[in-house]
């Protein structure tokens, strides 16, 4: 069994009553995407390379490398999400896509990220270190920060 | 305030550490001496353990007079979740960031 083969996605839908163009736009031009996901230097080009970042945080640096994979208008959009920086080499490195579909009066958003892989969740809970999950009081916090 | 995941991870790889930040989560704010009490181990030695846990984003610190009074900082322990579940909460609360761009919008 190869574990780089297993991965898993993340999906989250909306049905949201605005235009297909309105929901386009905001997915597609900086200003606009920079008010709801995060900063960046994104251009609807297939092949372009682009960052989001926001503040690091314990954990993350808060950098994430893309590039442009596909551009549909009013259909689809797909770009690479990966780790960066010091963090590239065993980061996670996932696809994002977007698809759009019009429904009566609504458009539905539909969004997978998609190549969570086994050692992503390794990686993540430094199992490196042979640490242990045995963390009693620190796993309901851990809980409830979600 | 940014520390590499290595720092948390051996921070919590200790059992006195992970001890001593589990009470503070419990107990709230401690000075050094009250936990000593329990702890099993000397002043110094608490002292040391509460600066690599400060140093890993674990333990925040407040001086009042001579006195340092310590408490957990929660939001230290966000790496432990995992991937999946970070992006799914991440996600959720950008659409909703989403939706209310696209109200704006039709102003």
């Amino acid at each position: 069994m190869n574990a780089d083969t297993l991965t898993r996605t993340v999906t989250v839908e909306r049905r949201v009553p605005h235009s297909l163009d309105k929901v386009w736009r905001a997915l597609t031009q900086a200003p606009l995407l920079e008010d709801w996901l995060m900063a960046n230097d994104f251009q609807p080009k297939v092949g372009h390379r682009f960052t989001f970042h926001m503040a690091p945080m314990p954990g993350w640096n808060g950098v994430t490398d893309c590039e442009v994979l596909t551009v549909v208008p009013g259909k689809e959009l797909s770009y690479t999400w990966n780790a960066s920086g010091d963090e590239a080499a065993t980061g996670i490195r996932t696809v994002v896509k977007w698809t759009l579909e019009q429904l009566d009066g609504a458009v539905l958003v539909r969004m997978d990220q998609s190549g969570f892989r086994e050692q992503d969740q390794r990686n993540f809970m430094g199992a490196k270190y042979g640490w242990e999950r045995n963390l009693g009081e620190l796993e309901r916090v851990v809980a409830g920060l979600a | 305030m940014h520390s590499a995941p290595d720092d948390l991870f051996k921070a919590l790889a200790d059992p006195t550490r992970r001890a001593l930040l589990e009470r503070l989560l419990r107990e709230g704010e401690l000075n050094v001496r009250a936990l000593t009490e329990q702890s099993g181990v000397s002043q110094p030695a608490v002292s040391k353990h509460l600066g690599v846990l400060r140093q890993a984003g674990l333990v925040l610190e407040r001086p009042q007079g001579r006195v340092v009074h310590y408490r957990a900082e929660p939001k230290g322990l966000a790496p432990l979740m995992d991937w999946m579940r970070f992006y799914a909460v991440f996600w959720d609360e950008r659409m909703d960031r989403l939706e209310a761009l696209l109200n704006r919008m039709d102003q």
